[in-house]
């Protein structure tokens, strides 16, 4: 990922020369954000590995998980990452409409699995099973809501982004943005890999 | 100057088809896991030890084909920072979870 956008700068030459390093050092420092990140819920996911039995006499994770919803979820995150890297080739080709329109589609796969998230969620609290039940449910709440949290933020920053290319186009400083949220939203489904092992499969068993 | 990064770099990186390639073995290594979870066919600590490698494997399949980390030296800070924070994680949760579990067994608190 660093090196594509090092290459791009390369074979831009638009910009001067003093804003040549600016697109991969922004890159990296971004790249460090995501792993201290990575290290936030490294300490959530240890919380609920911890308190994955406490179910305080309430529910346990076997009766309350769907795996077949939770699957559904998984394949929109998954659908959203390879629709994102669709954006990022547009963009490499320097097509604005492509970029723009893989990005309404990536958005749109987002708010899928951030809008079954919620339901999920209402769900769990309507039936009664809330945060405040168990630790278990705290440490669950937690753990989904966090990285529900961060895939909502991504959103708004995707949709930041689709109005930024509509209106400015493809300039280095928004080819640098589109690199730094693809870096975030590939993240968001890494974690979602060690969510849905860790919380779901494993908690069916 | 797009299709001049393509031809620089090597294959998988940032084309269609190196994105093809992630997703489709994405597919499998969660398709996988669901379906043995729906069906069991192991023992729970075999299930377990399936789980966790088919969930690693993802994640470097993802690595590799979205965030595109490979061991060439123009992405060496990148991995080395990312096994750095690998390393971290495991003590972090390997850690927690050792430390409470003996702490549990200790106090004969059975399995809450």
């Amino acid at each position: 990922m660093l090196r594509m956008v090092h290459h791009d700068d390369h074979h831009g030459g638009h910009d001067d020369h003093a804003h040549h390093d600016a697109g991969p050092m922004k890159l990296y420092g971004f790249w460090i954000y995501i792993l201290s990140d990575l290290m936030l819920f490294a300490s959530i996911f240890a919380t609920f590995a911890v308190l994955r039995n406490s179910y305080a006499g309430g529910v346990t994770g076997k009766e309350i998980f769907e795996l077949p919803y939770v699957a559904t979820e998984t394949a929109a995150l998954l659908l959203s990452s390879i629709t994102y890297g669709f954006a990022i080739i547009g963009m490499y080709k320097g097509s604005k409409s492509q970029v723009i329109n893989w990005l309404l589609v990536t958005f749109v796969f987002g708010a899928i699995f951030i809008g079954m998230e919620v339901n999920e969620f209402h769900h769990l609290i309507v039936e009664g099973h809330g945060p405040d039940k168990s630790a278990f449910l705290s440490a669950f709440f937690t753990l989904v809501g966090t990285h529900g949290l961060h895939v909502t933020s991504g959103l708004i920053w995707m949709a930041t982004m689709i109005a930024l290319v509509a209106q400015k186009g493809l300039t280095p400083a928004n080819k640098t943005r589109l690199l730094c949220l693809s870096l975030f939203w590939h993240f968001l489904d890494i974690v979602w890999i060690c969510v849905f092992t860790v919380v779901y499969l494993l908690g069916v068993m | 100057m797009g299709h001049g990064n393509n031809d620089h770099s090597s294959s998988g990186h940032s084309s269609y088809k190196g994105y093809a390639i992630g997703f489709i073995l994405s597919v499998i290594l969660t398709a996988i896991p669901f379906g043995i979870v729906m069906h069991p066919m192991f023992s729970a600590g075999t299930t377990i030890a399936i789980f966790l490698i088919f969930a690693i494997v993802q994640v470097i399949v993802h690595l590799h084909y979205f965030l595109h980390m490979d061991l060439s030296p123009e992405s060496r800070d990148t991995v080395v920072s990312f096994v750095f924070t690998a390393i971290i994680i495991v003590l972090v949760i390997g850690g927690s979870m050792w430390i409470m579990e003996n702490l549990n067994h200790n106090t004969m608190i059975m399995g809450n």
